[in-house]
């Protein structure tokens, strides 16, 4: 029996189905039990038994504040004749925020389930009636193992995707609608919905903040296309110079730049950093060279620091690039190059009609990829420059400072959960309308099933 | 015509040299760590480049001098940390790789789908939540949460994996289904067993990751130095306080942490591109 999936079954069970089945709206898995699938009939049961305890006896406290995320603050009072301050146990509105985005979710489910439950029964009924077998719970299980393996293999990784990936995104989304930042710390001090003032307070209400967001959404988009082409450009010419067959010990060469960022970059970024600093062993060498006799402010002068950070990313970049070439160089079909042979084509001109759009063609996908990257590189910003040199201008944020290192500072720091999130959400809007519009224009991604 | 081949061998020699120099500017911080973890002297800045004296003591400083900066813990936390969140993962990835490459089923559009959308929220985004629901549980500052945290995101990096599924003829699933194999014997018998480079690979990378990040175990940790990881420890030796007596030690803990890094990047490298290009490459 495969079963079906579409809503209408609802209607249809409650409108032809059996009294057992009518009855599963309100006691589930009352159709199953009636048409023998016994074990099926009990997991229905235990589910609505076990949902509604959960409901009333932790859910419900929480859901029912969400409107208004609590209005009683955690209160100390002076208690005359004990001589101490007392504690009185308030609401809070970080636990009802973060208690009932995991409730609303087992809320929907429950809903799915209870659906199914009814479905079952009806095509149960509909089986029996037509004298057909019904699937017992035997069955069932071994239908995990090969008709539905999909659903055995992905239950755990879907687990975990929802509750570290999908509730929190969905938290953090909702926290951007709140005033939740340094002066609304629940338990003392709760704080609620505000509707879009932190989106308005970002584009256009309040000064500093506006101008720090675009100030560093522009370097933001600067530094991703700087970092991107700068590395993709050279760390492809690397990888077709290494390819070239008058190089000797390729592999030794390519090994070279992969142990360069193969060590951590919180090891190596640091070194670095500390390197540029005007003590540092940079300007050391170059005074001992003679060429310069102060040291340079490399991490101090905005301008400067913003060209050592897109060198230094090159550092790290390149290599990176490189890999992905020479792997690319060596899938090129050579039938190609033979017949551009034949044709009479000389080395440049293979180069560019053949190499270039199949090294280009191939990696688009993944330049994307590594756009979308550099938009987010906290590793680079952060454990490079910290996002300094610090500026008074700019709320919170220094000249190097991207849009997600900010948004770090901004909650580690700051405590600012709102207003990060708001940013955290255009970085999301943002970056994916983006992609996905160039995505589509390139349309590999789509062809991806016909690839195999 | 000797003109021609001279010309050919210097421009040969000239694209060696070149090359060779390009390598050598690459791995100057690597070798300015190694110098830095035997020189002598302390201090972060020297007036000079090459060390007074060498010594191993830095080495030595960081196994027994416990008291400030418990480096052996921290090893011992961050393989721990790194082991488990590597089974989770690598079990996990290879899961969803082969649903989403070898199995048919109506939703599986809109699932892969829902990944890459899900994947272009940063990603310390849910770290901060997730870090309140812990503190919530009385789970912060844990090894497990990071352990947790660290195999979160399993479901949403299948594509190196899946791109080398994709790879295996659709045939052997045939002929052993007409044998009257389940899907669930195709897994583990025929593409589990006929994977073992990108088994490896998912494996080295979710192992690598924990030991090299710095951000999620700094949210995490907060400051439960018993619990911190290599890199949140190291970086503790270098902050402004015990930067000029500790920075050697940092370096001589970093080669430390660096060895097996390198080592297992090297063996992954092979693998990298195919996930890079996925399944395009044979487009």
């Amino acid at each position: 029996m495969r079963r079906k999936n579409r809503p209408s079954a609802l209607f249809s069970a409650a409108a032809k189905g059996s009294i057992w089945t009518r009855l599963s709206f309100l006691v589930m898995g009352a159709g199953c039990v009636r048409y023998k699938q016994y074990a099926r009939g009990l997991i229905y049961v235990l589910t609505e038994i076990g949902f509604f305890y959960f409901f009333g006896s932790f859910a419900l406290p929480y859901l029912s504040k969400l409107n208004t995320l609590g209005t009683e603050a955690q209160k100390k009072v002076w208690n005359e004749e004990l001589q101490i301050f007392q504690r009185f146990p308030g609401d809070n509105s970080m636990l009802i925020l973060l208690y009932s985005v995991p409730s609303l979710a087992v809320v929907i489910v429950f809903v799915y389930i209870w659906y199914s439950n009814i479905r079952d029964s009806w095509n149960a009924q509909q089986c029996t009636e037509q004298g057909r077998r019904v699937d017992g719970f035997r069955d069932d299980l071994k239908s995990l193992t090969h008709e539905r393996f999909h659903v055995t293999l992905l239950a755990m990784p879907m687990l975990t995707l929802v509750l570290f990936t999908l509730l929190p995104i969905i938290f953090m989304i909702l926290i951007a609608f709140t005033n939740f930042d340094a002066d609304h710390q629940p338990p003392g001090n709760l704080f609620t919905w505000v509707g879009m003032t932190n989106v308005t307070d970002i584009f256009l209400g309040n000064e500093i903040k506006t101008h720090t967001f675009f100030g560093l959404l522009g370097w933001t988009i600067v530094w991703a296309i700087l970092a991107t082409f700068t590395n993709y450009i050279l760390g492809m010419l690397l990888a077709v110079a290494i390819n070239n067959k008058m190089v000797k010990l390729k592999q030794v060469w390519r090994t070279c730049f992969i142990i360069a960022i193969a060590i951590p970059q919180f090891v190596s970024l640091l070194l670095i950093s500390r390197a540029l600093e005007p003590a540092g062993a940079v300007n050391v060498l170059l005074q001992k060279l003679g060429l310069i006799s102060q040291p340079l402010p490399f991490l101090l002068d905005p301008t400067l620091a913003r060209i050592v950070v897109v060198v230094v990313n090159m550092w790290i970049g390149i290599p990176y690039t490189m890999m992905t070439f020479s792997g690319v160089l060596m899938n090129i079909p050579a039938e190609l190059y033979e017949s551009a042979e034949i044709d009479g084509a000389g080395p440049i001109k293979k180069f560019t009609s053949i190499t270039l759009p199949y090294m280009i063609f191939v990696t688009a996908p993944a330049t994307i990829t590594t756009f979308v990257t550099n938009f987010n590189n906290f590793n680079v910003i952060y454990l490079l420059t910290a996002g300094g040199p610090f500026s008074l201008d700019y709320y919170q944020a220094g000249k190097t400072d991207l849009l997600v290192t900010w948004l770090y500072k901004l909650t580690v720091n700051r405590n600012d959960y709102s207003l990060a999130s708001t940013i955290g959400i255009f970085i999301f809007v943002l970056v994916s309308t983006c992609s996905l519009f160039v995505y589509n224009r390139i349309g590999a991604v789509r062809k991806e099933d016909q690839f195999q | 015509m000797k003109n021609g081949r001279l010309r050919k061998r210097a421009s040969a020699v000239a694209l060696n040299v070149f090359i060779a120099a390009l390598a050598i500017l690459w791995l100057v911080p690597v070798f300015w760590l190694v110098l830095s973890s035997f020189r002598a002297e302390q201090g972060a800045y020297t007036p000079y480049l090459w060390p007074k004296g060498f010594t191993v003591d830095n080495y030595i400083r960081l196994f027994t001098n416990r008291k400030l900066f418990d480096f052996p813990r921290w090893f011992g936390n961050t393989l721990l940390v790194a082991g488990c969140s590597c089974a989770i993962t690598t079990i996990l990835t290879l899961m969803v790789a082969y649903v989403y490459s070898r199995l048919r089923f109506p939703s599986r559009r809109f699932l892969m789908n829902a990944s890459l959308v899900l994947g272009m929220f940063p990603g310390f985004m849910s770290i901060i939540a997730i870090y309140h629901f812990m503190k919530a549980v009385n789970l912060d500052q844990t090894l497990l949460a990071l352990i947790l945290v660290y195999s979160g995101g399993a479901a949403l990096n299948y594509y190196i994996a899946k791109g080398y599924f994709d790879t295996i003829p659709k045939s052997l699933d045939e002929a052993a289904i007409l044998d009257g194999a389940s899907n669930s014997t195709i897994f583990w018998k025929i593409i589990l067993p006929n994977s073992k480079p990108v088994i490896a690979t998912t494996a080295i990378n979710a192992f690598i990751n924990p030991i090299v990040d710095y951000i999620f175990v700094s949210v995490i940790m907060k400051d439960n130095y018993n619990n911190f990881t290599v890199s949140k420890g190291l970086y503790t030796m270098v902050d402004k306080t015990n930067i000029y007596e500790y920075y050697t030690v940092f370096c001589a803990g970093a080669v430390i942490v660096a060895i097996p890094v390198v080592l297992l990047f090297i063996r992954m490298q092979k693998y990298y591109v195919a996930g890079v290009v996925g399944g395009s490459v044979k487009g």
